[in-house]
């Protein structure tokens, strides 16, 4: 029994050594190779100077190559690497926003506003990893996933007639990039509750906890986010790794009843807030899957500057008040940009717990005053025209003070150039003469030449396809203002393709300005433990300044949709008419001939045909009568 | 005293051309050109400048003209107006250049249609001599048909506007005159050329190839053969001389091979102009393919936009079919019974095409009142004519108010400016039909007075 037994007891041994030995070896390549599912979860909050305080929040999560572990996943959504793998997309980002981004008091420069202001409605873009003419197919396919996925119309944007492909002035420029936007998608709590559920937490726990429902569309902008990359090259055979963040970007405003309980004289003071005050919950804890758990306070570098902090003060703050001790404060590396600093303080949520929640506040002591940073012009868009049949689209810039310091920077030599890159994509029932279009530069009309670098337009297609213009204008530094305006007609559809509300009008998307010459970014000190912060490595990347003009309303005329029967009916009478009469007076003339004829050879034969004749019809119908 | 009349009518007319003349100069230096260019009565979306000028935009810009749906009409147009569009004296409007070329084109086919108006006016006469019916019918009072076809075409407010208002319509009736005066006057190569062209520009002139071949076999509208036969019968006396001559093959084999050899000398250029952008297909689909298919619904004075807007899907090609097998289904009856007479056969078709037509405009109108002025003489007895003229000018002055009320005020809605265009179109039927009546009963007429029938034996 014994040596019986042994073999399989050595043989045991052994299997065992081994596969401690491939665990060991292969937990080994997890920790080297960081290809373990990672989850992050992290909040920031920005007062604003409008008395109105930004949070965003920030999930990322990361699965590794499936190669790895099969197709199962630990935390990262199956739902998401099956779309990716599917349809091999390299990047995606869906976004869903209410409300617009107010640029000139909320700022436009910082790596925040740059990358998570987006156009009101839905929009999506995504860049595939499949040959040219599979595209659009893939992109069929990713709208109706996706709209699945999101309770939401995207599958609307299927139809030719509503994406692009924009060549080269859409940030992720390349071949394979295609570009849709909703502009009249309503986003609600519906289009929430999918996206939550690709957290691991869900907003069970963590800082999800915190996305209280009326809270959220009680403010002023909300946009919620996707953002997918998929690094690595699907296309050698290995499987890539996905990184996908999901961002929540909201603006509320504080109650101020805390600040006028302390100042009630002061009312130019911000409002002090408190997490509990703004969502009405607070954070118990981190989600227990999250890496890092965080919660960081931005004090941009206007808001520093007004506070006057610096480097060596920053860490006693005399015009605010934090109910809670931060963790770490960072500071922004000094750049030429401008002489102040912007300042991060950092919470830990772990080190809180449901006995012991975590609730930050704010109160201000002394009003403060400040602006943030702002893009280098200002963009704007509107109709021009009345009348439902033709009409104009303008886009003005209008310069702001970060100009005015580029300006004074950058005069040495006169020859100084600002580019600013516009995409805009009409759809097609807005007929655009490109050939009228005009530019201004400080209210006088320049030759287009002068200004525009280059210019690619496809027109649009009636039914096909929309059209879309991309336009690289080089504008001197010293520029006030400028404006460009093209001429449209408006479209006349038929009935079946007027949406529900006819009368309410069309959306325009929004155009995107962007300035390649600018990057955003926020680098900040004491980067050893900023690795680990997926938010703020974020910061760091050089993203480009860009913004999004509004979106326009075009009133369209409607036919009368009680009247296809009417018209139909009245079109087709008249025709009758034509045809008939017409016929009728040519042929008119042959009856007359042939009774003529008849007379005629009535005449000559003589009564005895006639007879034969009458006799024969006579026969005839008593034949008839008979049967 | 005959002569001192012709000198002072003559003398009137050429007035009236210049009056005319500076009128519309007068007109073109108006700002913004009245907005006429941008009426829907004037600029559909194939006769329109606008258009014109994107297309030109879009073809020095390296793409096809075609690219976008804005740009319908012929590449050859493109390359020889499109210049027009952007070139500008300085100081002056932009569009003067172009706005010349309008009007030197309606002076041009006015010409056209007097020289043809005389020769039809000498065609009839001579047609009557040889019925002995000069006695009866007073061919003193018979006016000069020419200069007043020439006059209605110069000074009609519809072709006014349409020159003004910058369409290519202008030229597009320069093109189908030059047809038919070619064929009057037994230019054959003109004849072809006027034909191929006014198809390439649209696609209805195509049928006046029935018109131009009887007029090249027989010659110039005279009454029917038979009276002539009936006539010598009754002197006893045949005299083929004074017969009106046999079809003869021989024009119109000409004519067939000088139409194919212009119609591939302008396939050829076109070839070459769209050489790099989706070549001759292209331009195929997207002239004659938008002309057939109805794709732009924007209002116009015609019926079938509105149609095609409202009509359900489903239907949609079936209709299609019907309103274009609508034209081509009343090319034979009228060929059948207005062979002796082509030139008004050639009226009525183009009445025809401007009334059914996808898209049309004052401009098309325009061109079937002034030929219409051919035949004052024949048609004397037409009903309802004072009816038609106030229809008319009730129409042209009501329907730019509905299209005020409906497009720019909002307070209308599109059923009041489709009722004016309804109105429009059965005022158009009710034209033709008289018009084509009116023409046998005088038919009728000449033959009553040979056989000594009285009068009221009509119909």
């Amino acid at each position: 029994m014994v040596l019986l037994q042994r073999p399989h007891i050595l043989l045991l041994l052994i299997g065992t050594h081994q596969f401690l030995q491939c665990w060991i070896a292969f937990g080994s390549v997890n920790e080297e190779g960081q290809k373990q599912e990672e989850f992050s979860e992290e909040l920031l909050l920005k007062p604003l100077p409008d008395h109105k305080l930004l949070a965003h929040f920030h999930f990322q999560s990361s699965g590794p190559p499936s190669t790895s572990n099969g197709c199962h996943h630990h935390l990262f959504p199956k739902a998401i690497s099956q779309l990716v793998q599917k349809f091999r997309i390299k990047e995606m980002e869906l976004s869903f926003t209410k409300g617009r981004w107010n640029y000139e008091s909320w700022g436009g420069f910082d790596p925040l506003s740059s990358s998570n202001a987006k156009p009101p409605g839905v929009e999506l873009w995504a860049v595939f990893d499949v040959p040219q003419h599979h595209i659009d197919a893939s992109w069929k396919n990713l709208t109706h996933t996706l709209s699945g996925l999101f309770c939401a119309s995207i599958n609307f944007l299927e139809s030719t007639a509503t994406y692009s492909t924009p060549e080269w002035s859409f940030p992720p420029a390349s071949g394979n990039v295609r570009y849709g936007t909703l502009p009249c998608e309503a986003v609600c709590t519906e289009n929430l509750t999918p996206w939550l559920k690709l957290l691991p937490c869900r907003d069970k726990a963590g800082i999800a906890l915190l996305l209280d429902r009326p809270s959220l569309y009680r403010g002023f902008y909300h946009s919620q986010q996707l953002h997918l990359t998929s690094t690595g090259s699907s296309s050698e055979g290995i499987d890539s790794g996905i990184i996908l963040e999901q961002t929540l970007t909201v603006v509320l405003q504080p109650n101020s009843e805390m600040a006028i309980e302390v100042h009630a004289s002061e009312k130019h003071i911000q409002p002090s807030w408190s997490l509990s005050s703004i969502f009405g919950k607070q954070v118990s804890g981190r989600c227990v899957l999250a890496k890092p758990s965080s919660v960081y306070l931005l004090l941009d570098r206007g808001l520093s500057a007004a506070n006057g902090l610096t480097s060596e003060n920053f860490w006693s703050n005399p015009s605010f008040e934090l109910s809670a001790n931060p963790d770490r404060i960072f500071l922004e590396e000094s750049s030429s940009h401008s002489k102040s600093l912007s300042i991060l303080y950092m919470f830990q949520v772990e080190k809180y717990c449901e006995s012991e929640p975590f609730d930050i506040g704010l109160m201000w002591k002394v009003p403060v005053a400040w602006l943030c940073q702002q893009t280098p012009l200002h963009a704007s868009r509107f109709l021009m025209g009345s009348g439902n049949e033709r009409a104009a689209i303008a886009i003005s810039l209008k310069s702001t003070q970060f100009t005015e310091g580029f300006m004074s920077a950058n005069s040495k030599d006169g020859s100084c150039e600002l580019r600013v890159d516009v995409f805009q994509v009409v759809p097609w029932y807005v007929k655009v003469y490109f050939h009228s279009l005009r530019v201004f530069v400080d209210q006088q009309p320049r030759a287009v030449s002068d200004i525009i670098e280059k210019i690619h337009v496809s027109p649009s297609k009636d039914k096909m396809s929309p059209g879309v213009m991309e336009v690289v204008l080089k504008l001197p530094c010293r520029v006030n203002t400028a404006a460009l305006t093209i001429e449209f007609d408006k479209g006349f559809l038929r009935i079946d393709e007027y949406l529900p509300d006819a009368n309410q009008g069309f959306d325009i998307p929004s155009a995107i300005i962007s300035f390649p010459n600018f990057h955003a970014s926020m680098v900040f000190l004491e980067d050893d433990s900023l690795n680990k912060s997926p938010l703020l490595s974020k910061f760091q990347e050089k993203c480009p300044v860009m913004s999004y003009t509004e979106v326009l309303l075009v009133p369209l005329t409607t036919p009368d949709f009680s009247m296809p029967y009417n018209v139909i009916t009245i079109t087709c009478t008249v025709f009758a008419l034509y045809f008939g009469s017409l016929l009728n007076v040519l042929q008119r003339r042959v009856a007359e001939e042939e009774r003529f004829l008849k007379a005629k050879a009535a005449k000559k034969t003589g009564r005895l045909p006639l007879l034969l004749s009458k006799l024969s019809a006579k026969l005839r119908g008593s034949g008839i009568n008979q049967n | 005293m005959e002569k001192v009349k012709k000198k002072i009518g003559s003398f009137s007319f050429w007035n009236w051309v210049t009056a005319s003349i500076i009128f519309r100069l007068i007109l073109i230096y108006f700002p913004k050109n009245l907005n006429l260019s941008s009426r829907p009565e004037v600029s559909t979306p194939l006769t329109s400048f606008r258009r014109l000028a994107e297309g030109y935009w879009l073809k020095q810009s390296f793409m096809s003209p075609y690219a976008g749906s804005m740009y319908h009409g012929s590449p050859l147009l493109l390359s020889l107006l499109g210049p027009l569009t952007i070139n500008r004296i300085e100081g002056q409007p932009n569009h003067l250049l172009y706005s010349l070329v309008s009007v030197i084109a309606d002076v041009v086919s006015a010409m056209l249609i007097r020289a043809t108006g005389q020769n039809l006016r000498l065609a009839y006469l001579r047609s009557l001599e040889s019925l002995d019916l000069v006695k009866q019918i007073e061919v003193s009072e018979f006016l000069f048909s020419g200069d007043i076809a020439a006059l209605i075409y110069l000074c009609n407010p519809f072709t006014i506007v349409a020159c003004v208002g910058l369409s290519t319509s202008p030229i597009e009736n320069m093109a189908v005159i030059l047809c038919l005066y070619g064929a009057c006057s037994r230019l054959i190569p003109l004849a072809a050329f006027g034909w191929v062209i006014a198809t390439h520009l649209s696609l209805y002139s195509a049928i006046l190839i029935i018109p131009v071949i009887f007029l090249l076999g027989c010659g110039p509208d005279s009454p029917p053969r038979k009276l002539f036969l009936q006539r010598h019968q009754q002197k006893e006396v045949l005299n083929q001389s004074k017969l009106p001559p046999r079809f003869s093959w021989g024009p119109v084999i000409h004519f067939a091979f000088w139409a194919f050899l212009w119609s591939v000398y302008v396939l050829v250029l076109c070839g070459i102009s769209l050489k790099q952008f989706g070549g001759l297909w292209e331009m195929f689909k997207s002239t004659y393919g938008f002309i057939l298919t109805v794709e732009d619904l924007s209002p116009n004075i015609g019926v079938l936009w509105y149609f095609f807007a409202e009509v359900f899907e489903f239907f949609r090609n079936f209709f299609l079919i019907v309103f274009h097998v609508n034209i081509l289904f009343m090319i034979l009856p009228l060929a059948i019974r207005l062979r002796h007479r082509p030139c008004y056969l050639a009226f009525v078709y183009v009445a025809i095409c401007s009334m059914l037509k996808s898209y049309p405009s004052v401009g098309d109108s325009a061109l079937y009142l002034g030929l219409l002025g051919w035949f004052v003489n024949e048609l004397a007895d037409m009903q309802f004519s004072l009816f038609l003229f106030c229809g008319y000018v009730g129409v042209s002055l009501l329907s730019p108010v509905m299209h005020n009320l409906w497009i720019w005020r909002g307070t209308g809605n599109a059923n009041f400016y489709f009722a004016t265009a309804m109105v429009y179109a059965c005022l158009q039927i009710v034209l033709v039909v008289e018009g084509v009546s009116a023409m046998l009963n005088h038919d009728r007429k000449l033959r009553n007075l040979i056989t000594g029938k009285p009068q009221d034996a009509k119909s």
